[in-house]
């Protein structure tokens, strides 16, 4: 009898690391580090624009109603509550995602208007604070997809058989995912300025 | 519990139900293992991404062998001082996709820039697209800033393509991309090592052994007799741990083990027939490859989408 519970021990053991218990542990720690990394270059972006818009404003004083535009989305995101939990909250998630939004299109609007200031324009601190902004906007564009990417093979995890069975005995669920409609919806809307300029939906086109 | 041939079955009843449940056991334990993991089909993608043979890749034939050589030369001359790695892709386009997008597929396949210090720099050039993209490593972004980038770009190399010398707009930009560079702190190369350690993780050392005492040791037990049995399993795994991890002490010191546990083992009464062939399917462990003196390959760097991207 002894011999027979070692042996479903050991069976258990090894049902569990083939079943994937491992893979989620492990799956679920690349999701986090993916969503740092999000956090990390959202925040570099924030880091960003105090030193943009004061640059911006010594050449367009006038252009009042864009950098209120840009601090109050800039302090809508920093008032927002982001714990590590996040990443298992999909109304949280929603709302991270909103307002970084509406910060990408105020950005996009603060670069729109400074088009119109050939000065601007030509200021190397300018130049170099616009290609820094193109950069990050990139490196988001780049975490977003990584992390996307690990919570789809999470939630593949989760979802496909057998290591179904193993997310049901341990309760482990689809973790949200960024939703692209809604940003598109955000990110399209200040183009509309433009006239027709192709671009990637979560690159604000600062060109 | 004395190992009972199959002939000489004394309960069939408890005998049967021992064989199902343990049949049923094995099916599962067999099932998980052959069931790793869930492999996401890649969607079709635009343009392929070449594959990684030498620092300067052209497919347009825009530069000359000679001028292709001396970039080259020059990049593995600076990986060989101070170990960043810089490769130069020219394609006709990447249309349509975004030079962006593509240069970011181009650097996860290349993994260009050692591991853990991320010291690459992809140079992408679209030709017909008149498109540039300088795709940064994390570890080279001290020096070689977005806007170092974008200036390497728009001063350095543009000009020289709008006069159609593209051998020298690339050989400019390498040059400042090699020069910035070396003011980064970056770690010394290490000479490469002859012989890497087949690092083999702990955990499919637990698995082998389990297959070892639970599925092949009864088997051959029930084949060959509990000792011989044992012996032959001692001698399976002994030869599977010096496959996966070489050595000497450890096979044996693994066989042993297994040896003796398969020989007290309690009999788990496989019945002959119905298993054709059982194969301990061990996992190819994944060995550095180690490079020619030609070839040239990703140090396994990563990108995280820093750089600037360009028009001429």
């Amino acid at each position: 009898m002894r011999k027979f519970a070692l042996f479903l021990g050991f069976t258990a053991m090894l049902a569990l690391s083939g079943c994937g218990y491992n893979d989620f542990q492990s799956k679920d720690e690349g999701v986090k580090k993916a969503w740092a990394e999000v956090l990390n270059q959202y925040q570099r972006r924030s880091d960003l624009i105090p030193n943009l818009v004061a640059t911006v404003q010594g050449y367009a004083q006038q252009e009042k109603d864009v950098f209120l535009g840009v601090s109050n989305a800039r302090a809508k995101v920093g008032q927002m509550n982001i714990t590590p939990d996040i990443v298992n909250n999909p109304q949280a998630l929603q709302n991270f995602q909103k307002a970084q939004g509406e910060l990408s299109s105020a950005l996009s609007r603060l670069l729109v208007v400074s088009e119109n200031y050939p000065q601007l324009k030509s200021d190397g601190n300018f130049r170099e604070l616009q290609s820094q902004l193109e950069g990050t906007e990139n490196r988001i564009t780049v975490a977003r997809k990584r992390f996307t990417d690990a919570v789809e093979g999470y939630n593949i995890l989760t979802r496909s058989f057998p290591t179904n069975l193993t997310a049901m005995l341990f309760s482990y669920s689809v973790k949200p995912q960024f939703t692209v409609e809604n940003e598109k919806a955000i990110s399209t809307a200040p183009k509309v300025d433009f006239g027709a300029k192709p671009a990637p939906e979560t690159t604000p086109a600062p060109r | 519990m004395k190992f009972a041939p199959p002939s000489v079955r004394g309960n069939a009843c408890v005998s049967g139900a021992r064989f199902l449940l343990a049949s049923l056991l094995t099916a599962l334990v067999t099932l998980c293992l052959a069931l790793p993991g869930v492999a996401i089909a890649a969607e079709g993608e635009p343009i392929a991404v070449p594959k990684l043979e030498r620092r300067v890749t052209d497919l347009t034939a825009t530069l000359s062998a000679e001028e292709a050589a001396r970039i080259e030369a020059k990049l593995k001359a600076f990986e060989a001082t101070k170990g960043a790695q810089i490769a130069v892709l020219i394609v006709a386009s990447t249309q349509p996709e975004p030079i962006f997008d593509y240069a970011v597929r181009v650097t996860d396949a290349w993994k260009l820039g050692r591991k853990d210090v991320d010291d690459g720099v992809l140079f992408l050039i679209a030709k017909s697209d008149r498109k540039l993209q300088i795709l940064t490593g994390r570890g080279t972004q001290g020096v070689l800033t977005d806007a170092a980038s974008k200036r390497i770009i728009s001063e350095i190399v543009a000009p020289k393509f709008r006069a159609n010398d593209f051998a020298g707009g690339v050989e400019d930009g390498v040059a400042k991309i090699i020069g910035l560079l070396q003011g980064e702190a970056l770690p010394p190369p290490q000479p490469k090592r002859a012989a890497v350690a087949r690092g083999v993780d702990y955990q499919s050392f637990i698995v082998l052994g389990m297959v070892a005492a639970l599925l092949v040791g009864p088997l051959l037990r029930s084949l060959l007799g509990r000792f011989l049995g044992a012996g032959a399993t001692a001698g399976v795994t002994g030869a599977a741990a010096w496959w996966l991890a070489g050595g000497l002490a450890f096979p044996i010191v693994a066989g042993l083990i297994i040896f003796f546990v398969v020989l007290f083992m309690g009999g788990m009464n496989f019945s002959r027939g119905g298993h054709g062939g059982f194969s301990t399917g061990g996992r190819s462990s994944g060995g550095g490859s180690s490079g020619g003196s030609d070839s040239f390959s990703g140090g396994g760097g990563g990108f995280d989408g820093g750089g600037a991207s360009g028009d001429w």
